[in-house]
């Protein structure tokens, strides 16, 4: 095997991901699908570093990790903020920004 | 996919610099079926809760391929991070939205499941294909030199965070504290802060309202504690069980001594009783 396998193993649990954001109607599991998909995207760039010997795919893999931080913090607190106002986490309720 | 495996199979082997071990080989084909059992069962799973589970083993699996690969730093990071803040973080916001809002199985727009479930494999496809193709005979580099020199990986990931990516490591900063900022800001409740009323405020309004008593417990339907009143049933009626056996079922005369003792007409103790003297009456 090469480390080609690894970049497969990536495109299919990106696919997974879009494909979970696309048909799951419950907030929280969107953003999951979301997080699954930045973790493919990691696998991407701890692969490339290996293939090129360099060590600027997993600081960038860093940095991804860092932001994933941030945005999930962030919208964690919007879907409970929704939740609060409108009783469901359901995204297809959410169609109005205000009321 | 059997194609795919051939086509796989035909490519050449890695280079010397950074060859595939056997050991490598097999905690891939382990941990590279799990991760996208995880990622299936996280897409298929009705509720929730099932979902940031499965999504846990897929993170874990990539936290070990991450160390495989050379980067025990991210893995390490993965499993501190991901599966251990994160998807906790996802946890509790589950149980404090309710675990049991799952999918409505109501489709807005009709055929879309359909039409996504399609576009994304079709996307998959390509993506696998295209990485077949182009991929498969580029050479790997390997990091086994990059990581034996300047004292492993944690230290040359250190050195470049500091000194070539130094700018975008303090912007993270500022990011997680306006996450951090824009969470509290979010999250807040938004109940603006009532001053405590004082005893005497209480009291002044008591006494001004309807009643000053305190209500009777629940379930408290009679008017006096006595045990000659009996209960009142919920639709106004004595309950049978309440009424008192020795009331009702005793003769007066019976208890006429008592009666008498207690109006006080009936006979004083006799302090001379046993002398034979007659107590002055």
């Amino acid at each position: 095997m090469t480390p080609t396998y690894y970049l497969l193993l990536s495109a299919l649990l990106f696919s997974i991901g879009t494909i979970g954001v696309l048909v799951r109607r419950n907030a929280i599991v969107v953003f999951m699908c979301i997080e699954l998909m930045l973790n493919a995207v990691n696998l991407t760039l701890v692969t490339f570093a290996r293939v090129n010997g360099q060590l600027d795919g997993q600081v960038m893999a860093f940095f991804v990790m860092v932001v994933a931080a941030a945005e999930v913090v962030v919208g964690l607190a919007i879907i409970m903020s929704i939740f609060r106002t409108r009783r469901s986490a359901s995204v297809d309720d959410s169609n109005l920004l205000k009321y | 996919m059997s194609a795919l495996m051939s086509l796989l199979a035909q490519a050449p082997a890695a280079p010397a610099a950074d060859p595939v071990t056997t050991g490598e080989a097999v905690a891939f084909w382990i941990l590279g079926p799990l991760a996208l059992a995880g990622g299936l069962g996280m897409l298929f799973a009705r509720n929730a809760v099932h979902s940031a589970l499965w999504l846990v083993l897929s993170m874990l699996s990539l936290g070990i391929l991450y160390m495989i690969q050379q980067a025990p730093f991210l893995g390490f990071v993965q499993i501190i991070v991901y599966t251990g803040a994160i998807m906790m973080l996802f946890l509790f916001v589950l149980m404090l939205v309710g675990r049991d809002s799952s999918d409505s199985v109501v489709e807005v727009l009709r055929g879309q499941r359909l039409t996504a479930a399609v576009f994304g494999l079709g996307f998959a496809g390509i993506a696998v294909a295209a990485l077949v193709r182009a991929l498969n005979q580029v050479p790997s580099a390997g990091l086994a030199s990059v990581n034996a020199q300047n004292g492993g990986n944690v230290a040359n990931i250190g050195r470049a965070l500091f000194t070539d990516y130094l700018f975008p490591f303090e912007l993270t900063s500022a990011l997680l504290i306006t996450a951090a900022v824009g969470a509290m800001v979010l999250a807040f409740a938004g109940k603006e802060r009532q001053a405590r009323k004082t005893q005497r405020e209480l009291v002044i309004e008591r006494f001004q309202g309807d009643r000053p008593s305190p209500l009777p417990g629940p379930g408290v339907f009679a008017t006096a504690n006595s045990v000659a009143t009996p209960a009142l049933l919920p639709d106004g009626s004595v309950a049978p069980e309440s009424l008192s056996e020795l009331i009702e079922g005793t003769s007066a005369e019976l208890f006429g001594e008592e009666r008498a003792s207690v109006a006080g007409t009936g006979h004083a103790a006799d302090a001379h009783a046993l002398t034979g003297e007659e107590a002055a009456r």
